[in-house]
């Protein structure tokens, strides 16, 4: 492994490490005793503070963080508060609807942008870049949430295509749970898709007036030989930046559509955790949500090393 | 019948005229110069005939290739001229070539897309053209990034890619402008070469009069996008008959009046640099290795008297910056001491750097980035008064930059302007300005002349030695050109892979160079005297 | 990443003469203008007053005495978008201010300093980007419970490391020019470069983030007030008249229809006044050489 893969490795650990302990350390200077939750306000002081020992609450803070830290390495939560369940539960039946919806709306966005960038930068400054760009305008403006409630009036109330929530789960067939994410999947994805098409063409317009575009023109290599072979790759890493960058908002973006669409996955179980306060899930959840940004950003770092030899050293 | 014919070409991009009127021919084998200043529409000539022009321009008159009509000509059937028949190589090397592509798959590109040849014989062709131009197979695999390679080897590969199929015309656009002279003579050695091997047409685009003279059969010279003159290279350049074209002559070789030249060993050194190093951190190869320092300054001493001009020559890269820095307090050494007035500067707090500082000012090679484009002359050309114990009022600054703006030929009305309202000449005379305003021992010039065109090259050469004659200022002149360095130096120090190699008198020096360093530098300097004496004797 | 920034070279007469000649600039700047005089007019006059519950005219279509229906307690929708749009902008506004008046000072000096200062911003940097804007709010919301100042402090948090890279890349593409060299041969300080050369070269640069966050801090907004853990009941907020709205959707569209348009008008005007400022200072359309 060459010194920049394994750099940006000890980075991403290092930046785990850092927002657990910025999570455990906003957790614990809550206000409220978990114990006393627990036990309701009718247990004596005795019992409380002997489940306090029992849950290593008296324990000095290093010794907890280690704690709490080793538990999560081996996917131990705790339990839940109100549910009475290990956390890793919750989190297991509501991961198979919230991360399909997120790769869906990623790969759905990815898949749109990219070919309306590519068009855009070709035709610079004509009618059909005008237009693709005015509606990327558009659609950067839109609130995710809102374009959602709108899909709903449109596809489930007015034309009846698709429910207009809920989730059938995976024991239903696969058609049917993929049909109930689609309509979110769409909300989620439009909006991104617009920043990511407007970010390829302004990359690509950007590289197209490099100098070895010019060297590869002066090769004789037609203007749409030069577009796909030479500009594409290296418009590429801002593009993935972009892309890396997009996935924190899609996972943000999970959490509100899921309560338009009444899926249950994860951004549900948060909110209901904080109406509860069921701090246990609340952080739980935080701290799987952050652990999914850093791992996406390491493998926007690990691609743009395929992208740009640049970063790969000498061979 | 010529290759290439050009007549009656206009260019306009949007509303500003480029060419006008402009005629030019090359036949088969023949090299063709075509020299102008900056915005004399040089490139977009070469352009033009590559149909790679901005979106914008407007073409008139008539270009010929071969028989083809090139403005009437289709895009497919350019696409099919490009590099196939007709080869180009840039400026910019270092930017030339995509980075996430091998040097291979640059140079088989062409070769595939022309002859439709498999991958596999591209491939092989493209080996024996690398072979070709100074890059073998064992240090330049196929596999290379262009990152790995430096600016001169990049350079062979654009060279490459361009004659790969043996074009009938090669078109140069200042090839070796961004190279130092020692790589810009091996370049054109090969571009000779190529072009003789295989009878190509080479059209060479260059400011550099020497350069062009020591190449071509014929020259084209271009002003404000008008044929100012054109012939053959060397009755061209003698001729009564283009006062232009002898005017660029005689100022690509004005040597400034210096009465009062300086003799070493006359007064106490002002400046002595004692043992100086410099080393960089290297780059990281692992993670677990540290890495290995570069020593860019290696154990340099010298010394410079009061109203001495000494001139630091050296290739790109020698270190002779990073020392300018040192020198000037802005890096500081790894090892060794620099005495400015006998007293040692380096290691002191800013604070304390003060009166060293004001007796000591700078001039950089750039006339557009030497300026912050948000601030007025005054406040610029002021800004080294912030030395001073006392800050003068003020109409006393204002005053003081009149001053200065007067002494460097520039008026007091110019005080209120933007720097981007000045041509690139006026701004290295606010440079200088800024440099002399409070009266300085000595001033550092980093390549103060060589983004310049000539003849303003000459009025700023006057003036730097009229400041030395008059006010009695020290210069150190970081240069690569030794026809600066010639002009205006008293002495010569050669610097060489971090190291002075060689100090003596200027003329002894340049004329009779000691060291390898400098016979190379000297050898493969352009020599316009030289080029026209070598160019007439050819032709009897 | 590095970054090339272009140094402006203009007179503000012709930045002038340019701004009134692009299109995205003067719609943004005309849009921007428009929702913040309804902000500001919304201090003195609205239609009907939104603090008074009216059943009676509850959920009504549009008509020529509400322009844009009643809600579900019978407020007018068009008075409490207009008194939402000062919530919006004031959130928004003062998260921008905490995301430029942190990150800019901390990005400019680690770009000043380099190395070791600039490695750990570097780091710090990549910790908050890994707690989006929304989670930031969760883990507040957690500890403080759920207001419209909680919606400021994630939002501006979030901003921070965003101004501090533009701040630190745009200075470091400007400390290795000339002209700074040039500065500090004239004997100044780090502080007083920063503040005199580095600054004034990368306003521009800023104002284009700027205008892009506070659209950006808008959509937050709404979305964070959509779930909950933004503006609280009964102050007027754009995300929470949608959240009212979902329910009612089949009965009363026009409930969820005009506060959305109300946010894709405000964040399109803010994205095009970027957009123009953007151009008319992008020296790149008249690069010499």
């Amino acid at each position: 492994m060459t010194a920049y893969l394994l750099k940006r490795l000890i980075i991403a650990a290092v930046t785990l490490v850092l927002a657990s302990m910025v999570v455990f350390a906003v957790m614990e200077i809550l206000p409220g005793d978990p114990a006393r939750l627990m036990l309701g306000f009718n247990a004596s002081a005795d019992q409380v503070e002997l489940l306090r020992n029992q849950m290593g609450l008296n324990a000095p803070f290093v010794l907890r963080y280690l704690h709490w830290a080793s538990g999560l390495l081996s996917l131990d939560f705790g339990r839940s508060y109100t549910y009475s369940v290990p956390v890793i539960d919750l989190v297991r039946e509501r991961v198979v609807v919230s991360l399909p919806l997120a790769l869906i709306a990623l790969a759905l966005s990815t898949a749109i942008a990219i070919p309306v960038g590519v068009f855009s930068a070709g035709r610079q400054g004509r009618a059909g870049d005008a237009l693709a760009m005015g509606a990327a305008q558009l659609g950067v403006a839109v609130p995710n949430f809102w374009f959602a409630l709108m899909l709903i009036y449109l596809f489930a109330v007015w034309l009846r295509l698709v429910p207009a929530g809920g989730f059938p789960g995976w024991s239903a067939g696969a058609w049917p749970a993929v049909k109930s994410l689609l309509l979110p999947a769409v909300a989620l994805a439009l909006p991104q898709a617009a920043i990511l098409a407007r970010v390829a063409r302004s990359a690509l317009i950007e590289v197209l007036n490099e100098d070895y575009i010019r060297t590869a023109r002066a090769k004789g290599l037609p203007y749409r030989a030069v577009l796909w072979r030479h500009a594409l790759r290296n418009a590429m890493i801002p593009v993935l930046t972009i892309l890396g960058l997009q996935f924190a908002f899609l996972l943000a973006g999970t959490i509100i559509i899921e309560n338009v669409f009444y899926l249950p996955g994860l951004g549900r179980l948060v909110l209901q955790a904080i109406n509860q306060r069921d701090l246990i899930v609340v952080e739980s959840i935080v701290m799987l949500l952050v652990a999914a940004v850093i791992a996406v950003n390491l493998l926007v770092d690990f691609s743009y090393a395929v992208v740009d030899p640049r970063l790969r050293g000498r061979q | 019948m010529s290759l290439l014919e050009i007549e009656n070409l206009s260019l306009a991009i949007g509303e500003t005229p480029i060419l006008k009127d402009v005629d030019l021919a090359i036949a088969p084998s023949e090299v063709v110069g075509l020299v102008g200043e900056s915005g004399s529409g040089k490139s977009m000539t070469a352009l033009t005939v590559m149909r790679l022009l901005p979106h914008l321009a407007r073409t008139n008159g008539r270009v010929t290739f071969d028989g083809i009509d090139i403005l009437g000509a289709s895009e497919d059937q350019m696409c099919a001229l490009r590099g196939d028949d007709i080869g180009m190589v840039f400026q910019e090397p270092m930017t030339a070539l995509n980075p996430v592509k091998t040097i291979g798959e640059q140079v088989a590109e062409g070769i595939r897309w022309h002859t439709k040849a498999g991958r596999a014989e591209a491939e092989e062709r493209a080996r024996k053209m690398l072979d070709r131009v100074g890059l073998p197979e064992a240090k330049f695999p196929l596999s290379r990034y262009p990152h790995e390679l430096s600016g001169g080897q990049r350079q062979r590969v654009v060279i490459a890619i361009a004659c790969a199929l043996k074009p009938k015309l090669l078109i140069a656009d200042e090839p070796t402008t961004a190279l130092d002279v020692v790589l810009q003579a091996q370049i054109l050695d090969l571009l000779r070469d190529l072009v003789a091997e295989n009878r190509m047409g080479l059209l060479l685009i260059s400011h550099d009069l020497a350069v062009v003279t020591e190449m071509a059969d014929r020259l084209t010279i271009l002003r404000r996008g008008e044929v100012m003159g054109a012939g053959d290279t060397a009755r061209t350049l003698s001729d009564q008959f283009h006062p232009y074209t002898r005017e660029l002559a005689l100022a690509s070789m004005h040597v400034p009046a210096r009465p009062k030249t300086h003799l070493a060993g006359s007064a106490k050194p002002l400046l002595e640099v004692e043992s100086v190093s410099r080393d960089y951190p290297g780059r990281r190869k692992s993670l677990f290795r540290p890495a290995e320092p570069i020593r860019a300054v290696n154990d340099v001493s010298l010394t410079i008297e009061p109203a001495q001009s000494v001139a630091l020559v050296g290739r790109s890269g020698c270190g002779k910056s990073t020392l300018a820095r040192m020198i000037l307090a802005l890096d500081k050494p790894t090892a060794g001491a620099i005495r400015f007035r006998g007293e040692t500067i380096t290691g002191k707090a800013e604070a304390e750097l003060k009166p060293a500082r004001r007796d000591m000012q700078v001039v950089f090679q750039d006339p557009y980035g030497s300026f912050d484009p948000r601030q007025k002359v005054e406040k610029l050309v002021a800004e080294p008064l912030h030395l001073l114990e006392k800050q003068p009022a003020r109409a006393e600054r204002r005053e003081m930059v009149a001053h200065a703006l007067d002494e460097v030929g520039l008026g007091p009305s110019d005080m209120d302007k933007y720097p981007h309202e000045f041509s690139g000449g006026q701004r290295q005379r606010l440079s200088i300005a800024r440099a002399i305003i409070t009266r300085p021992k000595l001033v550092v010039a980093d390549e103060p002349v060589s983004a310049l065109d000539v003849s303003i090259r000459a009025q700023i050469l006057d003036l730097f030695a009229e400041l030395n004659q008059k006010l009695g200022i020290a210069y150190l002149f970081i240069t690569h050109d030794l026809t600066v360095a010639r002009a205006m130096s008293d002495e010569v120090l050669v610097m060489h892979e971090g190291k002075i190699v060689e100090r003596g008198r200027t003329a002894d020096v340049l004329d009779n160079p000691r060291s390898e360093a400098a016979q190379a530098l000297v050898s493969a300097a352009p020599d316009l005297h030289r080029a026209i004496a070598r160019r007439l004797q050819e032709q009897g | 990443m590095t970054m090339r920034v272009d140094l402006p070279e203009e007179t503000l007469a012709g930045v002038l003469a340019k701004a009134f000649g692009n299109r995205s600039f003067l719609i943004g700047f005309a849009i921007t203008l428009l929702v913040a005089a309804v902000a500001i007019l919304s201090f003195i006059w609205t239609p009907y007053d939104v603090t008074r519950l009216v059943i009676a005219d509850k959920t009504q279509a549009p008509s020529p005495a509400h322009w844009f229906g009643t809600d579900h307690f019978g407020r007018d929708i068009l008075s409490m978008i207009m008194v939402g749009a000062r919530n919006s902008i004031a959130v928004a506004l003062v998260a921008v201010g905490i995301g430029m008046g942190v990150g800019v000072p901390l990005g400019a000096f680690a770009a000043a300093r380099g190395s070791l200062a600039d490695e750990a911003l570097m780091r710090v940097n990549d910790l908050v980007f890994a707690f989006p804007a929304l989670l930031s709010a969760i883990m507040i919301t957690a500890i403080f419970g759920p207001g419209a100042v909680n919606a400021i402090i994630a939002i501006g948090i979030f901003n921070i490391p965003v101004f501090a890279r533009v701040a630190r890349a745009g200075a470091l593409a400007i400390w290795p020019r000339e002209f700074i060299l040039a500065a500090r041969a004239a004997g100044k300080g780090m502080t007083q470069i920063s503040v005199e050369h580095i600054l004034p070269n990368i306003a521009t640069l800023l104002l284009v983030q700027g205008t892009i966050q506070f659209a950006l801090g808008i959509l937050a907004e709404a979305g964070l007030s959509y779930v909950g853990l933004g503006a609280q009941p009964p102050m007027p907020s754009w995300g929470r008249m949608l959240f009212d709205a979902q329910t009612r959707m089949v009965t009363a569209p026009w409930m969820a229809i005009f506060p959305g348009m109300a946010i894709v008008i405000t964040v399109l005007g803010l994205n095009l006044l970027g957009d123009g400022i953007a151009d008319i200072l992008d020296p790149k359309s008249r690069r010499r050489r």
